[in-house]
């Protein structure tokens, strides 16, 4: 039973990523949208989190949400795979349920 | 005119397009500059992604307002200040920050970028010295 979990918030404003990686499981697919993609950049404080995650589970970023954030993908963090909205609907067919971290 | 002028602080804390704090500010700002007052911006935590150069909103179908703050000096906005730890946090330097030019019409005095990296206590200090914040 596979979860697309998606994080909408920065993690400096939320604990949204927090809690999301802490209770996803190992294999599981995490989808980070809206302001949520600027904890797929490098040299923040939460980089080392993500890093850790990487490990475990599958992170994305949406591709659209980064550029309007103005977040080349010469600055995300190595082991993010970057999706269009096409992917989005793929990720959100391939898992069983979506879990949205608000 | 009003002969009393006030110094107002806008003080953001909230990254653009994921909610409308950003652009509800900017607003206020522009139509603030109406009011011949003294105008500062402050932007902290957050906030600090609004002036990250390079944003292109086009993938979002959403307006896309950075443009406007390269601007702000044409709107008597001549202080625009950005938290250090809040950048630094960020993985963020002054370098991915857009630069806004300031120009007085009448002396032509000049400012190449008005955007200033401040510490902790330069921020305390700007709300301290602030008639009145405007927060979002």
């Amino acid at each position: 039973m596979s979860i697309l979990h998606t994080v909408n918030k920065t993690p400096f404003e939320r604990n949204s990523l927090d809690s999301c990686l802490k209770f996803a499981s190992p294999g599981a697919s995490v989808l980070m949208i809206e302001d949520g993609v600027y904890a797929a950049m490098t040299g923040t404080e939460a980089e080392a989190r993500v890093q850790a995650a990487l490990g475990t589970v599958s992170i994305y970023a949406l591709g659209p949400d980064l550029k309007a954030r103005g977040i080349g993908e010469d600055r995300l963090i190595e082991g993010i795979q970057v999706v269009d909205y096409a992917g989005f609907v793929d990720l959100a067919t391939q898992n069983d349920k979506v879990q949205a971290w608000l | 005119m009003s002969e009393v002028v006030k110094k107002f602080l806008y003080l953001n804390r909230k990254a653009p397009y994921g909610t409308i704090y950003a652009w509800e500010s900017l607003e206020v700002v522009l139509i603030g500059a109406a009011f011949d007052q003294e105008v500062r911006l402050l932007f902290v935590d957050d906030g600090v992604y609004q002036l990250v150069k390079g944003q292109d909103t086009r993938g979002i179908g959403m307006k896309n307002f950075s443009p406007t703050y390269r601007t702000l000096g044409d709107y008597e906005v001549k202080s625009v200040y950005v938290d250090q730890a809040s950048l630094e946090a960020r993985g963020l330097t002054q370098d991915d920050l857009v630069a806004i030019a300031w120009e007085d019409w009448e002396t032509e005095e000049e400012i190449e970028n008005i955007v200033e990296v401040v510490d902790a206590a330069r921020v305390s200090e700007l709300m301290d010295e602030s008639d009145v914040i405007f927060s979002f």
